[in-house]
């Protein structure tokens, strides 16, 4: 028995732990590193469907135990990655996660569409929640009904499941969870960043060219634990978490809260092996927790 | 090949005001390929800083397994970093990026080497692997003040040096442009390393000749994934066509990128 292994809609994973979108680039760089098969999936950079090059710099900057990313979702365009990105990949044991982005419906069809029929795409990650592009899927991100019609226009062109990523920036992330749902969504990934800002400590003006930007690492945690914590106990479809993961307890507490696997992000960043030095680390965690498998872990904070 | 190293600090240095040289042992250095490669270090085990440092790399002594980073104590990561000691271990990335191209310049040539700042240190063992290979090096060196200079004799020994500083306390008073312009040498190819402005002003002195420039810019992964250290570059009007300072850099040809 592989006691790693985690089923979920169109994912047959050796193990729940995968990079995160955005986190990863299309892995050219990683693969460079480690054998990127030993992933339990790869959340591929977000793709538009024309090119795009993205936000002025400086895009990133430094905060306590985080950091704001403003990159504005560059990337070579839908033929781009069909043609160069997807087709390196296939030489991994690995399924891919695409992370599919626009401004409107129709784009984001578009590439749902035509990136759903790769042969190494399992499944799509509706991006409903980049912070950082003008009318860039934030409003599809905060307003329920928009999100699940949206949901359920690309769920009818995809050959494959759609996950979709919600946004910690709404009041009511269940409202937001529910609604996805009934739109037809598979499984849900969160959480994505939160909006915020670093002033230069000089000139009072923001580091970011955009000004605003997503933050991202350990600093969000336990608001990424509270909302698939609350989110697991009103939804029947899977959860992929993440939001500031950077060793196997952290893996341990997002199961614990409800998630069914765990995406690393920032840290990749700051340790570019962290993702296979987990995943070697989590059976010697089972054994200390007593568990036979990992899915055991799933929602045990509020399981009764 | 990119590794992660636990490095051993074998000694470190302030040389000059809030600069640091550090001397680090480890099998890294064996996989540097050429001078202006950079590393990522982490200055600390927890999350505060969270992001790695990157820093050039001015020496390395492959015999030794020695490689010597050079780097001003300015903010919290690097001001943590000079607090390492003798015997304390360093988890570094690297060898990182595309260096300084020797092969550009053929033995008996001349290259003029331009440095500004912190953008000083990897010219030491470019103008080291150039010399020892039989091109002449001049060097143009420009610092804020005589307080910060470094390095000075040592690229003395290796040839013609010459200093500015923006107060006149050390060699020239004024930018490395001063100095520029009054050089009566010929030379066939230039290499430099410091601020954007001054890249710019060199870039522009010598349009017509053959020259490298190495980028700083702001990073996050260090490897090119993450996308923060773009930068447009001068290819096509499309706004489109884009280089990454980190992994398609830090050295490009003169022209190629925006500044």
């Amino acid at each position: 028995m592989n006691r790693l292994a985690v089923t979920l809609p169109g994912l047959e994973l050796k193990n729940p732990i995968m990079p995160a979108s955005g986190c990863f680039g299309f892995g050219k760089e990683y693969g460079n590193l480690y054998d990127l098969s030993q992933l339990g999936a790869i959340m591929i950079k977000a793709t538009t469907e024309e090119m795009r090059y993205g936000n002025p710099t400086p895009r990133v900057a430094e905060t306590s135990s985080g950091m704001l990313n403003a990159i504005g979702l560059q990337n070579p365009g839908l033929q781009g990655v069909l043609t160069n990105e997807l087709p390196w990949l296939e030489k991994f044991d690995v399924p891919i996660i695409a992370n599919v982005a626009g401004s409107e419906t129709a784009d984001y069809v578009e590439v749902a569409k035509q990136i759903s029929k790769a042969s190494n795409v399992h499944a799509l990650e509706l991006n409903i929640s980049c912070p950082n592009v003008k009318c860039g899927g934030i409003l599809f991100g905060t307003d329920p009904e928009i999100a699940k019609e949206l949901t359920a226009a690309v769920k009818a062109v995809s050959s494959v499941p759609v996950y979709v990523k919600l946004s910690p920036n709404v009041t009511d992330i269940k409202a937001m969870a529910l609604a996805v749902e009934a739109g037809g969504a598979d499984g849900i990934t969160m959480i994505n960043t939160l909006v915020g800002m670093r002033l230069d400590e000089k000139t009072g003006k923001p580091v970011i060219a955009n000004k605003t930007g997503g933050l991202s690492g350990p600093a969000i945690k336990p608001v990424a634990i509270r909302m698939v914590y609350e989110v697991s106990q009103v939804i029947n479809i899977p959860i992929i978490g993440m939001g500031g993961v950077t060793c196997v307890q952290d893996v341990v507490d997002f199961m614990s809260a409800g998630a069914s696997a765990v995406a690393v992000g920032t840290a990749n960043f700051v340790d570019p092996f962290i993702c296979p030095t987990i995943i070697e680390q989590l059976p010697a965690k089972l054994d200390e927790l007593g568990v036979d498998h990992i899915s055991e872990l799933v929602g045990r904070s509020h399981r009764v | 090949m990119i590794i992660q190293d636990l490095m051993t600090v074998e000694s470190q240095q302030e040389i000059a005001k809030n600069i640091f040289e550090m001397k680090l042992t480890g099998k890294l250095v064996g996989e540097i390929t050429s001078p202006g490669q950079f590393v990522h270090i982490r200055v600390s085990d927890s999350f505060e800083p969270l992001l790695r440092r990157p820093i050039s790399i001015a020496e390395i002594n492959p015999e030794k397994n020695e490689m010597t980073i050079i780097y001003r104590a300015e903010g919290r990561g690097t001001s943590l970093l000079s607090e390492k000691r003798e015997g304390d271990t360093v988890n570094v990335l690297g060898p990182l990026g595309n260096g300084f191209p020797v092969e550009e310049t053929l033995v008996g040539q001349t290259a003029v080497l331009i440095g500004g700042g912190i953008g000083v240190p990897p010219l030491y063992e470019l103008s080291k692997q150039l010399t020892a290979k039989g091109v002449k090096c001049i060097h143009i060196l420009g610092f804020e003040s005589d307080q910060v200079v470094f390095y000075e004799e040592k690229f003395a020994a290796l040839g013609e040096t010459y200093i500015a500083t923006v107060d006149g306390s050390n060699g020239t008073q004024g930018f490395v442009t001063n100095v520029m312009s009054e050089l009566s040498h010929d030379f066939e190819t230039f290499y430099s390393c410091g601020p954007m402005p001054m890249l710019d002003a060199v870039q522009k002195a010598y349009v017509h000749k053959k020259g490298f420039l190495s980028f700083e810019q702001r990073m996050g992964c260090g490897i090119g994934a993450c996308f923060a250290c773009v930068c447009h570059t001068n290819e096509n009007a499309t706004d489109q066509a884009y280089v990454k300072v980190c992994s398609d850099g830090p050295v490009f040809p003169a022209g190629v990128v925006q500044i």
